[in-house]
């Protein structure tokens, strides 16, 4: 019973981080609507196996806790400096020089 | 109950995510979308109980490829360039029709999880039955794609070290020699 109220509790979380990435006005408010997507996509999944009593599913939930974050990371280097090769600092300098 | 309810409401996100693809006309936006979808297919394998697709989807979905898609974009513009400007009546018609055509066509077909069907009558008994004694795997589908299907994957796993090796060479060669130039500058 438990269980089942997290789950819907966060399939409602889902729908709204859903709504702000459908009409998010800035670019932060999509990646951050992203990001908390997939950590409720994270806790679904946990809340999953214990909901079927299937816990190696557990192991799934924490390889997508690692893409998230890489990939979030990923996504701000990207809108930040369009490119993956100038680290931050080649960046911070530029922007002191101009 | 409550597992009719989540495959609902992750099947109702899907269907909205896949429409305002769609529609959305920032292609930012439609990337972080993507995101999304893929995380929420991710979401459904795993409900399906097949774990390694779902591994493989959050990875090449949820991670590479938006990565991918935001490095293009960031090569490119954030809008598309008009609007599809011609009627989409034609296009709906054969749509329709089509899909029609399939939906007749699935009416012939065995019930959904019918056990007498073709399907479930060749080798899904044997993997139900010996899968675990064979391999040890206690995920089913994890025994059939890993074991039983070991020789396809590591096929797959070549087709696509390839071509990552290909893209490596296209593209990191050209991003090395800039590196170098700029250097020389």
């Amino acid at each position: 019973m438990m269980y089942a109220v997290a789950a819907i509790a966060i399939l409602i979380t889902m729908g709204l981080a859903l709504a702000r990435a459908l009409l998010g006005p800035s670019v932060f408010d999509r990646v951050l609507a992203v990001n908390m997507f997939g950590t409720k996509t994270v806790l679904l999944i946990a809340v999953f196996a214990f909901l079927s009593e299937r816990h190696d599913i557990l192991d799934i939930a924490l390889i997508y806790a690692l893409i998230n974050f890489i990939s979030v990371v990923a996504v701000l280097k990207l809108v930040e400096q369009k490119n993956f090769h100038t680290s931050g600092a080649d960046a911070d300098a530029k922007v002191k020089s101009e | 109950m409550i597992d009719i309810l989540i495959d609902v409401m992750l099947m109702s996100f899907l269907a909205i995510t896949a429409i305002a693809i769609i529609r959305i006309r920032n292609l930012f936006a439609v990337i972080m979308l993507f995101g999304i979808f893929s995380l929420l297919s991710a979401a459904v394998f795993v409900v399906l109980d097949a774990a390694d697709v779902a591994f493989t989807e959050a990875a090449v979905g949820g991670g590479i490829s938006t990565v991918l898609m935001l490095a293009t974009l960031a090569l490119t513009r954030q809008q598309e360039e008009k609007p599809p400007a011609h009627t989409q009546w034609l296009p709906l018609t054969v749509v329709v029709f089509t899909g029609a055509i399939l939906v007749y066509g699935t009416l012939d077909m065995p019930a959904f999880g019918d056990p007498d069907a073709p399907a479930q009558q060749h080798v899904a008994p044997y993997y139900i039955e010996k899968s675990q004694t064979d391999t040890g795997v206690p995920n089913m589908v994890t025994a059939v794609l890993a074991s039983y299907r070991g020789f396809d994957t590591l096929g797959e796993v070549t087709v696509i070290f390839t071509a990552g090796v290909g893209v490596l060479l296209l593209i990191g060669s050209n991003l090395f020699k800039r590196r170098r130039d700029e250097d020389e500058s």
